[in-house]
């Protein structure tokens, strides 16, 4: 691995496609996790014309889908499920994870660190790749007969035992991503506890790498027994083995022909106990993008540092005994979720903690409203609201009425969509001169941004209103047949509507994106004048990132200091400072 | 700048090098996958109407053999990088290969008693006692094959870094050694609960 610095000229597919530098490795992630997000959006605004037109023709595409998914582009309810499944799947699995802790992690926390590149390089560049085999397989799922898996992101046995060929190629796509992100993680860790430049101690960490410590801690030991259990499930459908079907289940009016003896419950639990800690995989490097942001266009420290990273590190540690919260439907027993009552709204303390600190930074501050500033302005009460939302589904009275509902899904996209979304958002606009040297324009920024905000309300906030009615979250038809749902069916059509307008608001990001690359304003170093190393390599950092191991001298947010000149200091410049 | 730090040297502040630290996480991993097995064996048992005695599907004399021939496998993969500390090159490939070899043993053996199965029409499908013994045996070997891949190269091509970088040489040995004994740990944790228990 001592050879990746080596400066001699690498030919066109060592330097961007099988390459061992950070940074190639970050974008490589960030390309394919943003193409992934799109696909798996667009897979929703399908869902949606479905459930705004229940039994119509899908307009201008519908031909597309095939005559075995769509006949005459009339959606079936099995292609439904599919979307549905994958849906969840693809964006979790292979467009937010990728881009939160692939892309930015990648990108970004050699740099903050003083690091001339990953631990690893090599694991690094095989992390990648797994995560791409991964990916190609979840998309090659969509053509083998019987389409796509179709038993949810959650893939529950039995359902998904006996489901068609796409539940296969599912848990072999997911034992790569798992492999990716297990290698992914130790690089991490290793990187960041051996890497850090001298003099850059724990507490003078920015809090974007103890978001991402954190969150690679998580990726370590909660995906193995997703990866067991994926195992087991193979096994059930490869091999006939009974480990999620119990003796006498009977399919169709037939008794199914195995030993039975298994439990499907034993499928939740340990998917569960991968999927919680996900949760704070998801928006652990959300909060870390954001307490940048915000730090850097507030021009002043951040409030509350210290008890923000021991929060970080105890929502951590709770995070593993958090899962059946997930499973009070079970009927696992009152005893089991009265415990998982308790440790759910203890959980909650630390993220009200951070969250809390993050609005009070706000105080006081001198506040540049740059794109990057309004996306992590926006995320903070869009987070509110996906947080605040989720406390009656950790208590298990209020959740027997509000499982399996569009409340549960409002809840949990407003934590992900304009809240963790919004700060990928806010990362890109911020990292992108450091990336390119250039900046983004701010005018179809606030395009995006402003456009993005509405819609993703105008799509999430009806679901809560329907979930509350109890509309169930899986229906083909969006609850036209059922009498409960009757008083919500309009907010189906507004719903569609938004994420349709909300994918033409991407497009001004995406041709910012592309014109900027070559076209956009030049900037310096430091465009925003911040204060942590990656500022102080060039834009773009070349391969071993900067000319000399930096020295740290200071702790990472010190704007606006008295009887100084400029209102930053940089962590690296010599002299006085904490 | 020059090359990734701390890829030989320790560490001072945190007492590692990098390889160290990275495969006691990639352990750490490791136990929570077989910690995931094993917890859906405890749950699949309790939830069980019966469960049968290890000892009655299984030949505990095999088992045994085979537990003495990793054992022996962990103990000739410590005197290899002891070899290779004393500097004495021609030992430490005698004892990687007897490592190596005792693996393929151990496989060969496993390989038989798996045949033994089958041949009386016990297979993953026939009980949940049967799945969990061939799933969790089966992911042991996997292992098993993998720590002979990275031994043999170890063994071959891979030792040409003892003449260029001995001391980075000698601590790969040391790390492939902490996941060999992992892996024989596991067959510890195996052995008594599908054979004895």
């Amino acid at each position: 691995m001592s050879e990746s610095n080596d400066h001699h000229e690498m030919s066109y597919w060592r330097k961007y496609i099988f390459s061992q530098d950070h940074k190639v490795i970050g974008l490589q992630y960030a390309f394919t996790a943003m193409f992934f997000l799109i696909f798996g959006f667009s897979l929703m605004l399908i869902m949606r014309w479905q459930l705004a037109y229940p039994g119509e023709a899908v307009p201008l595409i519908g031909w597309l889908l095939g005559e075995t998914n769509a006949p005459g582009g009339i959606i079936l309810p099995e292609f439904y499920n599919s979307l549905g499944a994958m849906h969840g799947t693809i964006m979790i699995f292979l467009g937010i994870v990728p881009l939160a802790v692939g892309a930015f992690g990648n990108y970004i926390v050699p740099l903050q660190i003083g690091a001339p590149d990953m631990a690893f390089p090599k694991l690094n560049m095989a992390s990648y790749w797994s995560y791409f085999v991964g990916g190609v397989v979840m998309l090659s799922s969509f053509f083998v007969p019987g389409g796509a898996a179709n038993s949810g992101w959650t893939s529950y046995p039995p359902l998904a035992d006996i489901a068609t060929t796409g539940q296969t190629m599912w848990l072999f796509g997911m034992i790569f991503l798992i492999t990716s992100s297990l290698l992914g993680a130790v690089n991490f860790i290793v990187t960041i506890i051996q890497l850090r430049a001298p003099g850059l101690t724990w507490m003078r960490l920015p809090f974007f790498v103890w978001a991402q410590l954190v969150t690679a801690f998580l990726l370590l030991l909660a995906f193995p027994p997703l990866e067991a259990a994926g195992v087991l499930q193979l096994m059930d459908r490869l091999a006939g083995t009974s480990f999620f079907l119990p003796s006498g289940l009977v399919i169709s009016g037939e008794l199914l022909e195995v030993s039975g003896g298994g439990s499907p419950l034993l499928w939740q639990h340990l998917f569960w106990f991968l999927a919680h800690p996900e949760v704070y995989v998801l928006i652990l490097p959300a909060m870390g993008i954001v307490a940048e942001v915000i730090a850097t266009n507030t021009r002043k420290p951040l409030w509350g540092y210290r008890p923000m990273v021991y929060s970080t590190i105890f929502l951590g540690f709770m995070s593993f005994v958090v899962w059946a919260h997930h499973m009070y439907m079970t009927g696992m027993g009152t005893v089991i979720s009265a415990f998982f009552q308790t440790t759910t709204m203890i959980i909650s303390i630390p993220s009200v903690v951070i969250l809390s600190a993050l609005f009070i930074s706000l105080w006081g501050g001198s506040i540049r409203f740059t794109t990057p500033m309004l996306f992590a302005l926006g995320f903070l009460p869009m987070f509110g609201i996906g947080g605040l939302t989720g406390l009656p589904l950790g208590l298990a009275a209020a959740d027997i009425h509000l499982h399996d509902t569009y409340y549960v899904i409002g809840h949990f996209h407003y934590i992900v969509a304009p809240g963790t979304i919004f700060a990928m958002f806010a990362g890109i606009y911020h990292w992108f001169p450091k990336v390119t040297g250039r900046r983004l324009n701010e005018t179809l920024g606030k395009i995006h941004f402003w456009g993005s905000f509405v819609c993703m309300n105008g799509i999430f906030f009806p679901m809560l209103i329907q979930g509350l009615a109890g509309v169930s979250r899986r229906l083909w038809d969006g609850g036209e047949q059922y009498a409960h749902a009757q008083g919500t069916l309009w907010a189906n059509e507004v719903m569609s509507i938004s994420a349709w307008a909300l994918f033409v608001f991407q497009i001004p990001f995406l041709i910012n994106l592309i014109r900027s690359i070559r076209g956009g304003e030049k900037v310096g170093d430091n465009p925003w004048n911040a204060t942590t190393l990656e500022w102080t390599a060039p834009s773009p950092p070349p391969h071993g990132n900067f000319s000399a191991t930096p020295q740290v001298y200071r702790t990472a947010y010190e704007y606006s200091l008295p009887d100084r000149d400029s209102d930053f200091l940089p962590q690296s410049e010599p002299g006085e400072g904490s | 700048m020059e090359m990734i730090p701390y890829t030989v040297e320790i560490r001072e502040d945190t007492g590692v090098n990098n390889a160290k630290l990275g495969i006691w996480l990639f352990l750490a991993s490791e136990v929570m996958l077989f910690g995931g097995m094993f917890s859906a064996y405890i749950f699949l048992r309790l939830g069980a109407v019966s469960w049968p005695e290890g000892s009655s599907l299984l030949s505990v004399p095999i088992a045994t053999f085979n537990t003495l021939v990793l054992i022996g496998s962990s103990v000739t993969m410590v005197l290899s990088w002891v070899a290779l500390v004393e500097n004495n090159f021609a030992k430490y490939r005698r004892y990687l290969g007897l490592t190596i070899l005792l693996a393929l043993l151990f496989l060969v053996v496993k390989g038989f008693e798996y045949n033994e199965k089958f041949s009386h029409d016990l297979y993953p499908a026939t009980s949940t006692f049967l799945a969990i013994y061939f799933t969790l045996t089966g992911l042991h070997a996997l292992h098993i094959i993998g720590g002979v891949i990275v031994n043999s190269y170890f063994w071959g091509p891979g030792s040409k870094m003892w003449s260029s970088d001995p001391q980075r040489f000698t601590n790969r040995i040391e790390v492939a050694g902490l996941y060999w004994h992992f892996v024989d740990l596991v067959w510890i944790f195996l052995f008594p609960v599908l054979y004895l228990m």
